[in-house]
């Protein structure tokens, strides 16, 4: 039986030779993942099932991302949860303020997630992994208490949808919109319960940071994981950042998809999406002009260096609109560094934007930029859901980082070819 | 007699459960904000043995398992609906929150419908149309962990 490129992945897991859609395995686990939000829950259900011992001391990760630096006394004491137990139990991937940096950038910044591994993170966008030719997908907290107590976790094995990408892409296209523009094609159950595969001659055109935001969408369209091929790109990525044996996985050239989709880049257009769901989607034309109070750069979408680097290049000797409060919020302490050496920490604080420490904060509504009634703001997070980013007379419209970039220079919606 | 509460598709964890209150992942502090931002007068309406109705992909967007615990922690007996996204699906097995994926009974139930659900068959009975539907079974495996009450319950059992 040909096997799909993430049913490979999961068979080698389970020690089987083969898997076919709909099966349940057992799959030995890489790495299991949590945060300040959900894995003071999953602490709490491990030590009330009466776990002593974690699986492996290398392979879990706990990162306080969310509400840190701590927003208030509760998330002070989650955190506390979290820092009594790493110490407890000498979990060797805990990262506090100071070293933390959003978890689905961090994790494949220091190496933890490399091609070929089993993932699972107690949090949706675990499926960011994908990018680099693994398979991670979101559970919950329960189920990141038993990974960490017995290193496996239970899976369905996926059907797959195999998403073709052909041409390349044009100026102020990236990403983001090549993902807003599948999730609008499908709709946000459209791949409910299966894989998205990436294939085709316009991936190898896509650097590893459009890769990653792709991935880390795949949720948002109800995908369980979202993966690409290994290839150079993905090679020199991983270089220096593991010692492990990266494991390269190719789907059989007969592997069984449900349905293929292509996406011709060539013709593809900076894309947003507007209240109340990701499936929204509208071409910049379709959108520019809409009033604005609020521009959000950053999250695990799209707090990358090339987010950063296509945001400044925009601002850069522009100033944000007066209407407009700008966040720049960079996703790791060394994407931050690296924005300081290259100034372009100096672009965003000269063109009138804010500069934050390395949290999710706006993202789901938590901190450092929440919205007040009526508000509307352009962001390039990933989810526009009722609610999301403040009450739920706020509005979220979702873009790349150079379409949030010049909509903060024009004081509304805008397509960065329009500026002067 | 259970109530009906109905709502639409895509009823995602941020309206179950607003991110401003996980900093208190307390079952019954969860309840009380209770989908709060699709039906304000959710959670002081609710009564013990109500139950859910809704669309498709119910549950979508975050992996917070404060979701169907919220939901848990108000007494409601079951969510019916087209179907689930898949990580809340997972969380409410794993927490031991009795789903039922049914495309009939979703679209023919309405808000204050009489209704029985039996979850061992699978036959949801819709009193006050004199109708009944059968939701999709469980796999095997998943029947096993409701049975021992819980993820982590059958892990203990197995070791
Ligand atoms: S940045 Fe947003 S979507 Fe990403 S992990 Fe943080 S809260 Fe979740």
């Amino acid at each position: 039986m040909p096997m799909t490129m993430t049913q490979k992945i999961l068979a080698a897991h389970a020690g089987l030779d083969h898997v076919t859609a709909g099966q349940m395995i057992e799959a030995k686990l890489d790495l299991v993942l949590g945060n300040d939000i959900t894995a003071p829950v999953a602490i709490k259900e491990f030590e009330k099932a009466g776990f002593d011992k974690v699986f492996s001391t290398e392979k879990i990760a706990l990162v306080l991302d969310h509400s840190t630096p701590c927003k208030d006394i509760k998330s002070a004491q989650l955190c506390a949860i979290v820092r009594d137990f790493a110490n407890q139990h000498n979990i060797q991937n805990f990262f506090d303020v100071g070293t933390v940096g959003i978890e689905h950038a961090l994790i494949p910044e220091h190496g933890l997630a490399i091609a070929g591994d089993a993932i699972i993170g107690a949090d949706s966008h675990t499926c960011t992994y994908g990018a680099l030719g693994a398979f991670s997908t979101g559970i919950g907290s329960t189920d990141m208490a038993a990974g960490m107590a017995t290193g496996t976790a239970w899976f369905k094995v996926p059907a797959a949808i195999k998403v073709v990408l052909t041409g390349k892409k044009q100026v102020y296209v990236s990403g983001k919109d090549i993902i807003l523009h599948l999730i609008g094609l499908i709709g946000v159950d459209g791949a409910l319960y299966q894989s998205l595969e990436f294939t085709g001659e316009g991936v190898s055109a896509l650097s590893m940071d459009d890769r990653f935001t792709i991935s880390n969408m795949a949720i948002e369209c109800g995908a369980k994981n979202g993966i690409f091929p290994v290839d150079e790109k993905t090679m020199a990525y991983l270089k220096g950042r593991t010692d492990r044996e990266v494991r390269v996985y190719t789907p059989d050239v007969d592997a069984e998809y449900v349905r293929t989709i292509t996406i011709n880049l060539d013709t593809l257009r900076p894309t947003v999406s507007l209240p109340h769901l990701p499936s929204n989607t509208r071409t910049i034309d379709q959108a520019k002009g809409m009033p604005l109070n609020q521009v959000v750069i950053g999250s695990c979408t799209n707090g990358r260096m090339q987010d950063l680097r296509e945001a400044a290049a925009i601002l850069n000797g522009r100033k944000v609109a007066k209407n407009i409060r700008c966040i720049v919020i960079p996703a790791t302490q060394e994407i931050y560094l690296q924005a300081m050496e290259e100034g372009l920490v100096k672009i965003f604080i000269e063109s009138g934007c804010a500069f934050s420490t390395p949290t999710c904060g706006p993202c789901l509504g938590g901190h450092m930029g929440v919205l007040a009634d009526n508000e509307w703001a352009i962001s390039t997070t990933n989810r526009n859901f009722v609610g999301r980013m403040g009450p739920t007379t706020s509005m979220i419209i979702l873009s790349n980082p150079a379409v949030a970039a010049a909509s903060a220079v024009a004081g509304c919606v805008a397509d960065p070819a329009d500026l002067t | 007699m259970a109530r009906v509460y109905k709502y639409q598709d895509n009823v995602d964890t941020d309206v179950i459960i607003p991110a401003r209150y996980l900093n208190e992942p307390d079952p019954a502090a969860l309840a009380r904000h209770c989908m709060e931002d699709i039906d304000q007068g959710f959670a002081a309406a609710v009564q013990p043995g109500d139950i859910i109705v809704a669309g498709f992909n119910f549950g979508c967007g975050s992996s917070r398992e404060h979701a169907p615990v919220a939901i848990k922690a108000c007494g409601v007996k079951c969510v019916i609906a087209k179907s689930f996204a898949r990580i809340f699906y997972r969380n409410a097995i794993n927490v031991g929150f009795p789903i039922m994926e049914c495309m009939e009974a979703a679209e023919d139930i309405e808000a204050g419908d009489s209704i029985d659900v039996d979850f061992a068959s699978g036959v949801i009975t819709n009193n006050t149309k004199h109708k009944t539907y059968q939701a999709e079974a469980f796999p095997e495996f998943v029947n096993q962990i409701i049975a021992a009450g819980g993820l982590l319950n059958s892990l203990k059992n197995r070791a």
